[in-house]
């Protein structure tokens, strides 16, 4: 039962096969059962998540159905969720009891999901690899010496070891993709300013992004109708007609053109991960697909124009946790400075320290130009690579990262190499655009390949589209890691 | 399109420069992080290097090029000037580290 996808769950509860009830128990007994060997989840209610069960089966009962009615789900860390601990992998808000629901979360609860807990992440979303968390690394279930990826790795190994049939996520840089690809699963970021960034706890606000991980294009489809939609209290929600983004799963992809860009199958690409990605791209022919060479000049900046943009946003975002309206205090200080620089020195973990003071430097005086304006202008570059690239192309195919998992610690010293992690991710993020990773073959070590899938604004039913066909074709998304019952 | 903050400093031939144990320190008290004198090489190390990978910005020319700020051009919304939130402050001051008659409590900031 635990290997069924969200949408075989939910066909199952609506053919009163099982109660939400006795799928929560079920989902309830493998995160005990399994979580000290992944550690995916920080908080876990359980008798809130069953009197959540019970309400969706009296509501279901009552006639009230609906997809995501009674599906037991994972959030991650980074969502304020009423009543719950949401701690966002830090220590600064480890006694954080949110007041409130973000809008992913409220959008979710109304459509009938359960709450199966929070999940870990990196410190306040910085990081690949989710060793950043204060709350400890996650293990990746293909093999639990290499990390999951990150920020969103809770979430990924979550649904990666069957702990939960989906989950969300949120991606600045890369954080709902790259988990997705190194553990084997799906994740899909959306086009900037189709869900709310509401209760959202902030990193980077001009590229943050919510979206939802699974094992399956379809379920993806699933939880972003319940996620997208205009909010009024998020400035730059947008307001659009609803769509339903699994609308045209079931089309042929005969004459798609899908764009290769060059710059994606340069240098630093492992072998393992090329060959997956090659194979994946000679299916899509043989699914009557054209193929056009496409490039993108600017990328290879990306890198450098994030780690200006993204820590001068968190620079300012984070200067709310000072000890005084939530969130942790320093049990000592002599006065109201003292009282913030010991706070912010002992809630705060090395990365992240690491990004505000980077983010403070180049806003300072006297550098805001050579740094913050001139990244975004690169910015706008990088954006307009992909404009030029999708008047030749439908939708943009290339690998999600540069390696398949990595092992614990062998990054963690080096920030610079971690952050070349994200380097066919991060700008996607600066332009806005959505993407998704899909699974599409293991490297020689068994562990799994991701195929990121790029489109152009607001396509994502396209790109849904694009992986469902591949899905069909193909079972990657169906391997399962190896269950610790099997002795492995 | 949303406005980004003008530029004060006309400062854009600067050259990037070696950052120094003085940078890290004023960044950190910027910043309001207590840095330890033990600690304060090991973050310059670590900074010193990704401000090298940042400096290959250097490499393109941007001369004409309109600052990004934003994924979307959207105008801000406007709305109607009225009274939209309930009054939730004990909600809201319960997860607070210390508060007393409504208040947050801080250190004493004037003698």
């Amino acid at each position: 039962m635990h290997d069924l996808t969200l949408k075989a769950l939910s066909d199952a509860l609506s053919a009163r096969k099982l109660s939400s009830l006795e799928a929560t128990e079920l989902f309830l007994n493998r995160i005990n059962a399994l979580n000290p060997r992944y550690n995916c989840f920080v908080s876990l209610d359980e008798e809130r998540s069953r009197a959540q069960a019970r309400e969706a089966d009296a509501a279901r009962a009552a006639g009230r159905a609906g997809p995501l009615r009674g599906v037991p789900i994972a959030h991650k860390g980074i969502f304020c969720a009423k009543g719950w601990l949401s701690t966002c992998g830090s220590k600064m808000l480890s006694n954080f009891v949110s007041p409130y629901d973000a809008h992913v979360v409220q959008r979710l609860n109304e459509a009938g999901a359960v709450t199966l807990g929070k999940t870990n992440m990196d410190e306040f979303a910085m990081g690949s690899s989710n060793e950043t968390s204060w709350y400890g690394p996650v293990r990746n279930p293909w093999d639990p010496e290499a990390v999951p990826g990150g920020s969103s790795g809770g979430s990924a190994a979550a649904v990666a070891a069957r702990l939960a049939p989906g989950a969300t996520g949120t991606d600045t840089g890369g954080s709902i993709r790259q988990p997705a690809a190194l553990t084997g699963i799906c994740g899909l970021k959306p086009t900037y300013g189709v869900v709310s960034r509401y209760g959202m706890i902030a990193f980077a606000s001009s590229l943050d992004q919510a979206g939802p991980m699974a094992r399956t294009a379809e379920d993806l489809a699933l939880m972003l109708d319940a996620m997208a939609g205009f909010d009024e209290r998020d400035s730059t929600s947008l307001e659009r007609a609803p769509e339903s983004y699994g609308r045209d799963l079931t089309k042929g992809l005969k004459g798609l053109r899908i764009g290769l860009p060059t710059e994606f199958f340069a240098d630093g690409l492992a072998p393992g991960v090329a060959s997956a990605v090659d194979a994946a791209i000679a299916q899509y022919k043989s699914l009557g697909c054209e193929i056009v060479e496409v490039t993108l000049p600017n990328m290879r900046l990306s890198v450098p124009v994030y780690y200006v943009l993204a820590p001068a946003e968190a620079s300012s975002n984070l200067a709310r946790f000072d000890g005084v309206r939530y969130g942790y205090r320093a049990p000592e200080y002599r006065d109201l400075d003292d009282m913030y620089e010991k706070t912010r020195a002992q809630g705060f973990g090395p990365e992240v320290k690491r990004r505000i003071l980077i983010g403070t430097y180049v806003l300072s005086h006297g550098y805001y130009d050579a740094y913050y304006i001139r990244a975004q202008k690169l910015r706008r570059l990088i954006a307009q690579d992909f404009t030029e690239a999708f008047a030749k192309c439908d939708v943009i195919m290339g690998p999600t990262s540069p390696t398949t998992a990595f092992k614990l610690g062998e990054k963690a010293a080096d920030p610079l190499q971690m952050y070349l992690s994200d380097i066919y991710t991060i700008a996607v993020n600066l332009a806005g655009l959505p993407g998704l990773s899909i699974p599409c073959g293991f490297d020689g070590q068994g562990l799994p390949v991701g195929l990121q899938v790029i489109g152009n604004y607001f396509r994502e039913a396209q790109m849904l589209n694009v992986a469902h066909q591949y899905q069909l074709a193909t079972d990657w998304h169906l391997r399962a890691p190896p269950q610790p019952e099997d002795g492995r | 399109m949303i406005p980004y903050a003008a530029p004060v400093f006309n400062s854009t031939a600067l050259p990037f420069m070696a950052l120094t144990r003085e940078d890290v320190l004023r960044a950190a008290r910027l910043a309001r992080i207590a840095i330890e004198d033990d600690e304060a090489d090991a973050v310059l190390e670590q900074l010193g290097r990704i401000f090298g990978m940042i400096e290959e910005m250097q490499a393109v020319d941007v001369s004409g090029v309109e600052p990004m700020a934003h994924a979307q051009d959207v105008m801000l919304r406007l709305r109607e000037d009225g009274v939209t939130e309930a009054d939730q402050h004990e909600l809201f001051q319960s997860v607070a580290p210390r508060v007393d008659r409504d208040l947050y409590l801080v250190p004493k900031v004037i003698e």
